[in-house]
């Protein structure tokens, strides 16, 4: 325990207490925070400024009030895209929690090859976004691609991409695969915090594995999902690169989500105070929601003690 | 594979709010196991299939590759694809690429080192708004702030340069960093700084002696964080750059994709040799990444 006793504080505020002695100065910090404000805090402020002008890229932006705003209340397309975003968001969830959370359980335990097997899992958080993309465009081709191999036998059709549900269920595929082994070791790493005594207690109790699992270990593992949750939650509201690379946001806009809609209006059409309104919606979103992470999984009372954070 | 023999978060001082962390060598009897080790296996073989036919069909001629069975053992394995590909300038992408990560992994920790020091180590309300800031800078999607920047770093001039991927991408990795950061200066013990402080160590030194050497796991996990991060960006370096002489990997792949069209083992060859430097660092430092990433469930 650290209560200092002000042993030195003497001679007339000269000195500080020994607890404060050798405490850096706040200035240090200031570098690093005006870096993070200048590329990061700011241009979040210019974002809700572009918001209510008309920008081309080339000319100054002008003014024009709130023209984007209604716009994008009234604007299908939007409707449309952040319906995608939100169906994509909940299948991604719906797919990625269960598998992660089975998986990390199991590998929080005591299996021969496990750790041979957990290296193997880990191998797609090594590619990145836009090779993972590229390689599932060239597996799903219906005229190249395994999948004309693979397909009819596992029960999918070899023009999946060419359907607008099936290229929405792709991209959260290739999406789950690619962040399945993050969430499997947030899960692993809750599963070995939860201590042994409560399942030996229970397995003396008579309790069976099932048991066991919905009453110990689902209820001890809540933080960790709550953590897990969000980061698939905005995870998915911001997937790009699959989508650019994949689909390009079709078969018509059937997989054009906000992020997506947001870079076509932006830096295709050129029609950048409308895509910054977008944006704007976009980090509300995902701002409400981290809010909700800092609240529910205690990260904001600073006291994260295990390693990482 | 036996580099990584010393773990890489040694150190877990008795933090009050850390609970017991049971060895994972006597561990009870895993639940859920059946279902689990079944599910785990299906999950080998969705993981797997991918991977191998990305492997094995960049070895493939172009005609076996199209014609054949794509998940047939390359018959006459060739690197005619991979020649291909190193012939396409995908060397200068390789060291575009680096220099970012490298100078990426420089300014997060130049910067972030010191932020987090200060958070951990100061009480005022400055700090612990700062600190605030970075925790809900983790969530700002770099989508949201693409406009503006492209906006900034045209008027900063730097626009199609790869300073124009490198200072966003350090900013963004900041906050992860800063967190990551404080998380292991949290854990150096109170009585260690007191003790300097008596031998009248200023605070300088307290970091560069104290702080630094002790905080060595989550500098690494940090350094591979943000290299990881630099290199696998894929939206700054798509708005912010143009011209082939600042083209970094991840652009370039995309551009295989167009410019080698139907030749799939080209392009997956491609794919395999971005990740070669990659599966290289993780092979290096398998336990700083790992560790790290579980630490983010934690509580």
């Amino acid at each position: 325990m650290s209560h200092h006793a002000p042993v030195a504080k003497s001679h007339g505020g000269g000195k500080a207490a020994v607890g404060d002695v050798g405490r850096p100065p706040v200035a240090w910090a200031v570098p690093g925070i005006l870096f993070f404000a200048v590329f990061a805090i700011v241009p979040l402020a210019i974002a809700v400024y572009l918001s209510f002008t008309s920008w081309d890229g080339l000319n100054s932006p002008t003014m024009t009030g709130l023209d984007n705003w209604t716009r994008l209340f009234q604007d299908s397309e939007f409707g449309q895209a952040a319906w995608l975003s939100l169906v994509l968001t909940v299948i991604s969830w719906a797919f990625q929690t269960p598998v992660a959370l089975l998986l990390g359980v199991w590998a929080a335990g005591r299996q021969k090859n496990r750790a041979l097997l957990s290296a193997v899992f880990f191998i797609p958080l090594l590619l990145s976004t836009t090779a993972i993309a590229m390689l599932f465009h060239a597996l799903l081709d219906p005229n190249f691609g395994v999948i004309k191999e693979i397909g009819p036998w596992i029960g999918v059709d070899p023009n999946v991409m060419g359907s607008s549900t099936g290229a929405l269920l792709v991209v959260a595929f290739v999406g789950g695969w690619q962040f399945m082994p993050f969430h499997t070791l947030i899960y692993q790493g809750g599963a070995r915090q939860i201590p042994e005594v409560l399942y030996q207690a229970a397995s003396i109790d008579g309790a069976g594995m099932v048991r066991q699992f919905f009453h110990i270990t689902l209820p001890q593992l809540r933080h960790t999902m709550t953590t897990s949750s969000v980061l698939m939650i905005v995870g998915s509201l911001t997937y790009f690169d699959t989508v650019l690379i994949m689909t390009k946001g079709g078969p018509g806009t059937d997989t054009t989500i906000l992020p997506y809609l947001m870079y076509r209006t932006g830096f295709q059409t050129y029609d950048l105070g409308y895509a910054a309104a977008i944006a704007t919606a976009l980090v509300v979103v995902a701002t409400a929601i981290s809010l909700i992470m800092v609240r529910l999984s205690g990260f904001g009372n600073m006291r994260s003690t295990r390693e990482g954070m | 594979m036996s580099i990584d023999t010393r773990p890489a978060a040694p150190r877990r001082r008795s933090a009050p709010a850390a609970r017991p962390v049971s060895r994972p060598a006597r561990r009870r009897k895993p639940l859920g196991n059946p279902v689990a080790g079944l599910g785990s296996l299906v999950w080998l073989l969705i993981v797997l299939v991918p991977l191998y036919t990305l492997v094995s069909a960049s070895l493939m001629r172009q005609d076996q590759a199209l014609n054949g069975d794509p998940l047939a053992v390359p018959t006459d394995p060739t690197f005619e694809n991979y020649r291909t590909v190193l012939d396409s300038g995908f060397l200068s992408l390789l060291g575009n690429t680096a220099l970012v990560a490298v100078a990426t992994v420089a300014i997060v920790l130049v910067l972030s080192v010191p932020v987090a020091y200060v958070a951990v180590r100061t009480r005022s309300r400055l700090s612990s708004l700062a600190f605030r800031t970075f925790l809900l800078g983790v969530a700002i999607p770099a989508q949201a702030v693409i406009v503006p920047l492209y906006l900034m770093i045209g008027k900063m001039g730097l626009y199609d340069s790869l300073w124009a991927i490198i200072l966003p991408t350090a900013a963004f990795a900041m906050p992860v960093a800063v967190l990551v950061l404080s998380g292991t200066m949290r854990d150096v013990s109170e009585e260690m700084y007191e003790a300097m402080a008596l031998d009248g160590a200023s605070p300088w030194r307290m970091l560069w002696q104290l702080a630094v050497p002790l905080s060595k796991a989550g500098i690494s996990t940090v350094a591979i964080f943000s290299a990881l991060q630099a290199w696998n960006g894929f939206l700054f370096p798509l708005i912010l750059t143009q011209s082939e002489e600042n083209r970094v990997l991840t652009l370039g792949l995309f551009n295989f994709m167009t410019q080698f069209g139907v030749n799939i083992p080209a392009v997956l060859a491609a794919i395999v040799l971005s990740v070669v430097p990659i599966f290289a660092v993780y092979l290096v430092a398998r336990r700083a990444l790992i560790n790290g990433l579980m630490g983010v469930g934690g509580k």
